[in-house]
């Protein structure tokens, strides 16, 4: 069995109500983190997904040693968090979603001030710096203040920084937000290339693709809870998958081919038929054969196959549902 | 390595980011050495002459109306001094919080205190630099002091522990203030002790509540002492006193900055 970097048990916590927390009723104040368990095997990517608030960056704090949890069992890179914290501080290193990086130095003084706190030696601590601005493409860069960096710069000095202690397990928290589209590929390249090398990482984001591109394994959390987790293939099987929207000239013919289907959601106004289909060229064949053989023309078809936008919004919408009767 | 040893070696990093920091943002070290010598010289020139002869015999050491206030005034003005830098240190220390850096620095295997001592040690090095500077300065425009070596080495260890007290004092503020905005005004009233106390006048010449204030305020006793030292004027206990209030100022800004930084 492998050993597991994260292992999280019941993780609760709560902030206080900004009304006070006496009358504020039974919760006490507002519940960020409603009991999560989390196994994160050494050497995988684990990606925490979930919207705004969800409490992704609260999860990150409390096992990054920021924020003490209120309840709940913890053990990371092997240390129990809540008896030996600084064993755990020197195992993980942590890129947060804003950039720690000291802007009136230079990206190679920031480097060596973490060479320096990481306690290497002098010579170890220049080899170290050269290298990784040299990987991280900041080379050119080395010798001006940090300030002066486009945001793709500071992020990736930022993990450079992050990079100096040679930390076993790396929490990202929202490492792309804010960047555009080239940054965050090299970004991802990166990341793939630190979890060759054997190191854990721990991802947290709002981006579906970003999840599905990287991680081995994903947890979608909403309102504090974990409301599905799995690897990006068994999420996709969670829920009614693929479709097929078919566009008929008139009512009519919409009629027909849901009679002939004996399936499918019309919606007379848009005159559209959605079928359920898992998208293969084999079904849209014989979709097509069939209409085709009681002469039902169609205007427009498009095929829609399952993608962790649709877990995502499946999931969390039942759940908003529950609680928001209105919008 | 021991604890101690790693705290120290964390400690002298921090010093080192700091007074890099400082370096690369001179406009604010510039502004804290100019202020204090814009008062030097507008209590100086502009109210110098009444102000001195209205002295006393005692103080004025037989000269006569501005020659005497310049000596009378400085060691006032190196207080407020000491005082506009802790402003611009509370504002370094907010500032400092709201960037990312510090919430790495917590989430590493390091010595916590060692990101305030950095504060601290980088700060007094610089007020330090500031204070020799308008000495410097004043001496260039009439101060004459009369003190021995031996005197001038207390002076400066008793404003370097009123410095290292301050200094603490404006950490525990700037760790406070929510903003950086908000740092700036929290040390003003610092800025005012040295008129409400024998800085630009003696104690003798205000009204009952006033003088009363003036009195048993910190800042007195050591301005005080430092005038003895530097001027000959009589110390009495003041010497005592200031050196009570320094260390118990450090002790309690201490405990209290190290609290809110562990608790924030």
């Amino acid at each position: 069995m492998t050993n597991l970097a994260i292992a999280a048990n019941g993780l609760r916590k709560s902030y206080p109500d900004k009304n006070g927390d006496k009358n504020s009723g039974k919760s006490g104040g507002k519940v960020v983190l409603d009991g999560i368990d989390l196994a994160v095997p050494e050497g995988t990517i684990f990606s925490l997904l979930g919207p705004n608030g969800a409490g992704k960056t609260t999860t990150v704090q409390i096992l990054s040693t920021l924020t003490p949890a209120d309840g709940g069992t913890i053990q990371v890179a092997g240390h129990d968090l809540a008896q030996k914290p600084d064993d755990v501080r020197g195992a993980i290193g942590v890129t947060g979603q804003y950039s720690a990086v000291d802007k009136l130095l230079t990206g190679e003084e920031n480097l060596l001030l973490m060479a320096d706190l990481r306690h290497l030696s002098r010579r170890e601590g220049k080899r170290k710096a050269a290298e990784l601005l040299e990987r991280f493409d900041l080379a050119d860069a080395a010798r001006k203040p940090a300030a002066t960096y486009s945001g793709g710069m500071q992020r990736r000095l930022d993990l450079a920084m992050t990079l100096v202690g040679d930390p076993r397990l790396i929490f990202l928290d929202e490492p792309t937000t804010g960047l555009d589209p080239r940054s965050r590929r090299t970004m991802w390249q990166i990341v793939r290339e630190l979890v060759a090398g054997g190191v854990t990482i721990f991802l947290t984001t709002q981006y579906l693709e970003e999840a599905d591109e990287l991680a081995d394994r994903i947890a979608l959390l909403d309102h504090g809870r974990l409301i599905a987790e799995g690897t990006a293939e068994e999420l996709k099987r969670l829920i009614p998958g693929g479709h097929v929207l078919l566009k008929f000239p008139d009512p009519s013919r919409l009629d027909t081919a849901r009679h002939l289907l004996g399936a499918g959601t019309p919606d007379p106004e848009a005159l559209t038929l959605q079928v359920p289909s898992d998208g293969s060229v084999h079904a849209i064949r014989e979709l097509l054969t069939l209409l085709d053989d009681h002469s039902v023309d169609i205007d427009d078809m498009s095929i829609h196959t399952p993608d962790l936008d649709d877990v995502f919004l499946t999931l969390t919408g039942r759940q908003n549902q529950q609680k928001e009767t209105t919008r | 390595m021991s604890t101690v040893t790693l705290a120290a070696r964390d400690s002298a990093t921090m010093v080192r980011r700091q007074l890099k920091r400082l370096l690369r943002y001179p406009s604010m070290t510039v502004q804290l050495v100019i202020t204090p010598v814009i008062i030097l010289i507008l209590f100086v020139y502009v109210f110098g002459g009444t102000l001195g002869a209205g002295l006393g015999d005692g103080l004025s050491n037989g000269l006569g109306g501005r020659d005497a206030y310049i000596n009378y005034v400085v060691p006032g003005i190196l207080l407020m001094a000491a005082a506009t830098a802790a402003t611009g240190t509370a504002v370094m220390v907010a500032t400092d919080m709201t960037e990312g850096i510090i919430a790495r620095f917590r989430t590493m295997r390091i010595s916590r205190a060692s990101v305030l001592t950095g504060h601290v040690v980088a700060s007094v090095i610089q007020q330090l630099l500031g204070i020799a500077v308008v000495i410097g300065i004043a001496l260039a425009i009439g101060f004459r002091p009369n003190a021995t070596a031996l005197e001038w080495l207390a002076a400066a260890g008793l404003l370097t522990l009123f410095v290292v007290a301050i200094t603490w004092l404006a950490v525990a503020l700037g760790l406070k203030s929510p903003t950086p905005e908000a740092a700036s005004n929290a040390p003003m009233p610092l800025v005012f002790l040295p008129f409400l106390g024998s800085g630009f006048v003696p104690t003798d010449s205000m009204p009952t509540a006033l003088r009363w204030f003036a009195e048993y305020q910190p800042f007195t006793p050591i301005m005080e002492t430092v005038r003895g030292l530097l001027l000959g004027t009589p110390i009495g206990n003041s010497a005592a006193i200031a050196t009570a209030w320094c260390v118990g100022i450090a002790a309690v800004s201490y405990l209290w900055a190290k609290n809110t930084f562990n608790k924030a």
